[in-house]
């Protein structure tokens, strides 16, 4: 009789584990709320919030719960504490934002010991990837950007030499490192380096470019992290007439988000960059993704990169949940089977490599134009297929390990 | 002209311009602070609710940018004038702590109302065509807006020198800076002296902070972000002195500029470098009483 009911009872759990016990997901989601880069982690938490709420019967009869936590400054410091007691206290079983770079870099140790997937979705110093297997990135790396962008510039923008401007951050050294490969690969002559001070507020930049503007270089590569410092960049670059003196503003997409672009007025037109995203980007997936945002959040809010790339993020997670079928005792396993794969998204159709757990997607150049309807908008110029991270496929420094 | 005197002249040009920033922003906290020892840390919040004002009358009312920097100027003047009387009055015996818990709370109420009036998306503000643009000078051209911030600066400080040394409300604050005990026996009204000051010093940060949403756009951090800006100033000019913050100003915001163009590589560092050297040399700042 006991060895019966024993058996009762394991065949009763096989029966239950093969007919999906409905399990309630944890994913604690790290953005920044507060500080000057506080937009950012509206642009995030909005495309997570949206996608959940159009697709949460997708995973039926699983559930998630998602749980906020503010990322903080881009230091690393305070995502690294409200993570920790993310998995320690409120037991999320998937991490998944992240804003910034040092956030990533300071919080892969913990997610290995944890043996929990974070799942970025816009930190973009290309080694992160690298620092822990249960890290999978739907963003970008800076080199994703960064180095096509350099053939681009010296062969169709006309960029015979360049000066680099980059926030005095690991995204801001490696946006400008992988620029110069690119650049100095087709015979680019980069003319000088200058860090323009930290990510937390934005400085005078009036004395930096000026000193550009004195060296005359043909294009001026400025990278900072796309919240307050864009609209700062595009305003001193206009004050002092710098298109007018020949220098072409060119950078990574972080120049012109879209959520800003209409504040930024003349000045930015004619600006080019490189990039995976942008709210004028024409396929079905875009269109119905803008549509489901304006209604969501009203006409005058824009999602941007960081948005499209969060949507896929929460695409991604809810995909593999799917697959894993709610299971996600073992966060190795779950990693393993987001590896390969493959969605449509706002961004067209993006994939994760299985050996990087990098992000595989089309990168756009891009101009800035005034359209038809009076507003500032982006005209695509190129598009370059499949673009994987080059940084990792060239072994390039911390690339390589 | 040789390459080297335009250089010079394109730095003294930025950093005055910036100076005269740091100056408007700044004064106000370093009267306060000399006249009443009060650490006014919502100062920032002055700055910046003046910002937002400039920012809703340009957008939403349609009415001109200097127009508008008026305006915002007085409404937060005269609102300063409630929370002195409401809630500073309160800790004046205070220690420097309470002062600095409720002033700093003030801050960050401030930045919370102002993300959930206006979000955290950094605004602009859309400036007048003869605010656009370059003057050439023949062998250089200066963007006008600086231009603008140099002429303010130097029409405003031309007004605070005058009140402040020929009339006889600037000869009472000095008075009270000076040696307050001794101003109040012999008949001068500290606290309305006091209460007028510190309406005159949050006008003027409402007025920086108007001039800077075109300098470093406005979110609603704005309000602690540059207040350690402001507060370098205001120590390495020494407390209470007019002269003072506007040498500190002057010093800081050129030799920040000519760092950033001539050291770009080292560019941030300048700003710290001065003000550990000058503390160094003089504790009280450069003007502050030993």
């Amino acid at each position: 009789m006991k060895i019966l009911g024993w058996a009762g009872a394991a065949a009763l759990a096989v029966t239950l584990g093969a007919t999906a016990q409905a399990e309630n997901i944890k994913i604690g989601v790290v953005a920044p709320f507060s500080g000057a880069n506080a937009d950012l982690g509206q642009q995030i938490d909005k495309a997570f919030d949206l996608y959940v709420k159009l697709h949460a019967k997708d995973i039926a009869p699983h559930t998630v719960q998602i749980i906020k936590r503010d990322e903080g400054p881009p230091t690393g410091a305070n995502a690294k504490t409200v993570a920790t007691e993310l998995i320690t206290n409120d037991k999320v079983q998937i991490l998944a934002g992240f804003a910034f770079s040092p956030s990533a870099i300071a919080l892969a140790p913990v997610v290995t010991q944890a043996k929990i997937p974070m799942v970025i979705a816009n930190a973009g110093t290309a080694w992160i990837t690298n620092l822990s297997p249960y890290i999978a990135r739907l963003s970008f790396s800076m080199w994703h950007h960064g180095y096509p962008m350099g053939a681009y510039a010296f062969d169709k923008i006309g960029c015979k030499s360049a000066a680099l401007a980059y926030t005095d951050f690991p995204p801001g050294k490696d946006s400008t490192e992988a620029f110069k490969t690119g650049f100095e690969k087709v015979g680019g002559k980069v003319t000088e380096s200058i860090p323009l001070g930290s990510p937390v507020q934005v400085p005078d930049f009036t004395p930096f470019f000026q000193r550009i503007k004195d060296s005359k270089p043909d294009c001026m590569y400025v990278f900072i992290p796309s919240g307050a410092h864009a609209t700062g960049v595009t305003k001193a670059y206009g004050e002092l007439g710098m298109r007018k003196a020949g220098i072409k503003l060119i950078g990574p997409m972080d120049l012109i988000p879209d959520n800003k672009l209409q504040d930024m007025g003349d000045a930015a037109i004619g600006t080019i960059v490189m990039g995976n995203y942008a709210v004028d980007l024409e396929n079905a997936e875009n269109k119905a993704f803008n549509e489901a945002w304006h209604k969501e959040y009203g006409k005058d809010s824009y999602p941007d990169f960081m948005s499209a790339a969060s949507w896929d993020t929460m695409h991604a997670i809810f995909d593999t949940i799917k697959k894993v079928n709610g299971d996600l005792s073992d966060g190795g396993k779950f990693i393993d089977a987001m590896k390969g794969w493959t969605g449509k998204g706002p961004r067209g159709t993006v994939s994760i490599d299985a050996s990087t757990r990098d992000i595989v997607q089309d990168e756009h150049a891009m101009e800035v134009i005034r359209k038809a309807d009076g507003k500032l908008g982006i005209k695509v110029l190129g598009t370059t297929k499949a673009v994987k991270d080059e940084c990792k496929e060239l072994k390039i420094g911390r690339c390589g390990s | 002209m040789p390459q080297f005197a335009i250089i010079a002249v394109s730095i003294l040009f930025d950093g005055l311009a910036y100076a005269m920033f740091l100056f408007i922003t700044s004064v106000g906290l370093s009267v306060t602070m000399g006249l009443m020892g009060f650490v006014n840390l919502a100062h920032g919040a002055f700055a910046m609710a003046g910002g937002y004002i400039v920012v809703s009358l340009t957008r939403n009312l349609g009415i001109g940018f200097a127009p508008s920097l008026a305006i915002a100027a007085v409404v937060v003047g005269a609102v300063s004038v409630v929370f002195e009387r409401g809630l500073y009055r309160r800790l004046y015996k205070a220690t420097d702590l309470e002062q600095v818990l409720l002033t700093i709370g003030l801050a960050f109420m401030a930045i919370a109302t102002a993300t959930y009036l206006y979000g955290p998306i950094p605004k602009s503000v859309p400036l007048p065509n003869w605010l656009q643009g370059d003057i050439s000078l023949g062998f250089r051209a200066f963007p006008t807006y600086r231009a603008f911030l140099i002429v303010l600066g130097v029409a405003l400080i031309s007004v605070l020198w005058y009140g402040f040394e020929k009339t006889n409300i600037g000869a009472k604050i000095r008075a009270a800076v000076d040696n307050r005990r001794m101003a109040e026996s012999v008949g001068i009204n500290v606290d309305l002296l006091f209460t007028l000051t510190f309406a005159l010093g949050s006008a003027l940060a409402a007025l920086g902070g108007g001039l800077a949403i075109q300098l470093f756009g406005l979110s609603p951090s704005f309000a602690v972000l540059y207040l350690v800006l402001f507060l370098i100033v205001v120590a390495v000019g020494g407390l209470g002195s007019l002269k003072g913050t506007l040498l500190a100003a002057l010093v800081i915001g050129v030799i920040d500029t000519a760092g950033k163009y001539l050291y770009a590589e080292a560019g941030g560092f300048f700003i710290y470098a001065i003000t550990v050297i000058v503390l160094l040399i003089k504790p009280a700042g450069f003007y502050g009483r030993e």
